[in-house]
């Protein structure tokens, strides 16, 4: 490969594309070639750069000179200065914030974001996903190497299984011990599928790593197919991912032209096929079994379980289904070994943790961080406190589908062992922090609108028991409810948990039930005093229309 | 967009997809997509068609087809808006979005505006959460709406 003495990024995320980024970056090309520059600089597109204060962004390496925001008749005098006759052109320069966790390496520069520690975003940002020489320079492929030229399969799973690496997707389920289930699995065809089907609300890790490291993923299903006994896999990436399908499918060629895909790899005899299969819009295919009936060109409807997918999965073989964020794991620990890996995070929960941190704060954004944080420390160090000096009342985990968590479990460690003893979940790893301006009971319909509008219909306490919480919740909001209403939504919740057939009912009724243990006079205020404390509802005492 | 829903057209469009992707149960998906966004919606002809070249009742080929929302079986109209309704966009503001959207719009989610130029639907997560919240104008996404925004976004569209 060429060596380029700089690199240039140019942000490519909605909201620069809106303020004219594309023009932006075709002008640099044209500017490069004017100044005979292009052979020598590298041009690329990010997504993942939280300055929306700057934006459209252009970000100038190895110097990490950021600027904007930018027009594009600036382009001209920043390639002059900066890359011609290598002054930095401090007029453009995008002022002086501190950056969130999104460009983790500028920021660990500064020093800024204490505890950030990252692993599976490690190249997100900092590499060109569109080359898999970058990928390689960053030690990439480097674990497969070592895989299949000193590994047995079985010494691969006892890695995972001694790193205690747990699934990222929401369950936790420990990793290793599927690999192991899936390689014992009786008969020779095996699928490893990935699971890129992110639709939890408020959960958009795996697109990052995805755009921004779509190689780390290939790598990780070729580590894993072998290691579990598989020579083809899937990764079934949500419809509306359209730049990361791309990003993908474009690694994948890369990775079979080096021979990292493909037949004999590594000269090993080892074969390993991947395909990419986009979704058509459904929440409810996240769920791994409704997912292997999607591919198989099926409506998405959870099949039963047992039989699990690792004994009786896509075409009723063998398969394993793994989380994006989970893969993105592998190639590091089998690289560094699994006590590398434990000395991240609790002993329970070892390894970082990718949140996205929303709703009512001051920063908005994505951090990598070791597992064990407490929601205290996420608010006040990456999310620069509340918005606009309000209180925290409360804070979702997990998207639509995880734990209320009220200010008395702001101090809980946020791993998997330390909340399920407080009787919450932590989910995917999204996290919805609100102020005292929001009401739990406007809150709650709008995730019980957000089930029954997903449910996939094939049970009937799912799609019976979502719409009716969400017609008795609109009746409270509209200061209609009556006494009765809140034994009702705990009665909903609890058949929801023990009768529905697949995660999503089972866990539709959770923030109900954590919004009657923990703000239960705030919805009594509803319904007995037919006043919103939080001044948020209707209480128009008219009954709504619910579609 | 083609937006020719004769006969000949639509055939035309399930041939084309099914020679792409082949004619097998589990290509159906996107066959039903790219039928999809080349029509803006799959029509009843194309249902027909697809059923009958990839040996699949009819039935169950409208079952796929009604079961993802990123495959229409309705006409739609010239731009398709998708709102997010999931909870972070709506704690960061969205009712009042959505509000000023339907205002501008007169028209209820899931229906079409008489001069046919507006289609409007709600979404669940577009993954885009931090720049909440966030709609869709056909393949355009816009983020950090506020209301004020909601009539100069939609003037950008004929």
């Amino acid at each position: 490969m060429k060596i380029k003495r700089s690199m240039v990024l140019v942000s490519s995320d909605p909201h620069s594309i809106e303020k004219g980024s594309e023009e932006i970056y075709s002008r640099l090309v044209d500017e490069l070639k004017a100044f005979n520059l292009s052979d020598e600089i590298s041009l690329s597109k990010v997504s993942d750069i939280d300055r929306i204060d700057a934006s459209p962004l252009v970000i100038v390496y190895p110097e990490a000179v950021v600027y904007g925001p930018l027009a594009p008749d600036d382009v001209h005098f920043l390639v002059e200065e900066h890359l011609y006759k290598g002054r930095i052109a401090s007029r453009l320069q995008a002022p002086t914030k501190e950056l969130s966790g999104k460009i983790a390496w500028i920021s660990a520069r500064a020093g800024t974001l204490p505890a950030e520690q990252r692993i599976v975003l490690e190249r997100a940002g900092l590499i060109d996903p569109d080359s898999i020489e970058d990928y390689i320079i960053h030690d990439g492929y480097q674990a497969l190497g070592k895989v299949l030229s000193t590994m047995k399969p079985a010494d691969v799973i006892d890695v995972v299984k001694k790193s205690g690496l747990k699934g990222r997707g929401g369950a936790g389920f420990p990793t290793g011990m599927k690999w192991g289930f899936v390689a014992d699995a009786a008969g020779d065809k095996r699928y490893v599928i990935c699971n890129a089907d992110e639709s939890e609300p408020g959960t958009f890790k795996d697109r990052l790593i995805l755009e921004g490291d779509p190689h780390s993923i290939i790598e990780a299903m070729v580590i894993a197919g072998y290691a579990v006994g598989a020579d083809e896999g899937y990764i079934y990436i949500r419809g509306e991912y359209t730049l990361a399908q791309a990003r993908l499918l474009k690694a994948i060629l890369q990775a079979k032209e080096m021979g990292f895909l493909g037949e004999n790899i590594f000269e090993s005899g080892f074969n390993f096929d991947l395909h990419v299969h986009g979704g058509a819009g459904a929440y409810i295919c996240g769920e791994e079994t409704a997912l292997i009936e999607s591919i198989e060109g099926k409506r998405g409807e959870p099949r039963p379980r047992p039989p699990y997918p690792t004994t009786n999965g896509l075409w009723d073989k063998p398969t394993l289904v793994n989380n994006v964020e989970t893969l993105a794991n592998i190639p590091p620990i089998l690289r560094n070994g699994a006590d590398w890996f434990k000395s991240f995070g609790t002993p329970s929960s070892p390894g970082t943790k990718v949140y996205t941190i929303l709703g009512n704060v001051n920063n908005t954004g994505l951090v990598e961080v070791p597992m064990g944080i407490t929601l205290r420390e996420v608010i006040s160090i990456y999310a620069k406190g509340m918005r606009n000096g309000r209180h925290f009342k409360l804070a979702q985990t997990g998207g639509s589908s995880g734990s209320i968590i009220p200010s008395v479990l702001q101090d809980t460690p946020m791993d998997y062992d330390s909340y399920a003893k407080a009787g919450v979940s932590m989910g995917s790893g999204a996290l919805l922090i609100c102020s005292d301006e929001t009401c739990v009971v406007d809150l709650a319909k709008v995730l019980l609108n957000f089930f029954r509008f997903e449910s996939c219909g094939k049970c009937n306490p799912c799609r019976i028991g979502n719409q009716r919480a969400y017609q008795i919740l609109n009746n409270i909001s509209e200061g209609l409810g009556s006494t009765k209403d809140t034994n009702d939504l705990q009665e909903i919740s609890k058949w929801l948990y023990e009768m529905s057939n697949c995660g999503l009912g089972q866990t539709a009724g959770s923030p109900l039930k954590d919004i009657m243990n923990y703000f239960r006079a705030e919805v009594d205020a509803h319904i007995t005093n037919k006043v919103c404390p939080a001044g948020v509802c209707p209480m128009s005492g008219k009954t709504a229309t619910t579609v | 967009m083609s937006k020719n829903n004769n006969g000949r057209d639509v055939i035309k469009t399930v041939n084309a997809a099914v020679s792409e992707f082949h004619a097998r149960q589990e290509e159906l998906i996107p066959i039903l997509m790219k039928v999809s966004q080349e029509l803006g919606y799959v029509p009843n002809d194309a249902l027909e068609q697809i059923s009958e070249v990839m040996h699949i009742p009819q039935s169950r080929v409208y079952s796929v087809a009604s079961f993802y929302h990123m495959i229409s079986t309705k006409p739609t109209g010239r731009h398709v808006i998708k709102f997010c309704e999931s909870a972070p966009c709506h704690v960061a503001g969205g009712k009042a979005v959505w509000d000023a959207l339907l205002e501008e719009l007169q028209i209820k989610p899931g229906e079409t505006s008489p001069d046919g130029k507006w289609t409007l639907k709600t979404t669940s997560c577009l993954g885009v959460c931090a720049v909440g919240p966030v709609m869709l104008v056909d393949d355009d996404i816009y983020g950090n709406i506020n209301p004020d925004q909601v009539h100069d976004i939609l003037e950008r569209y004929e």
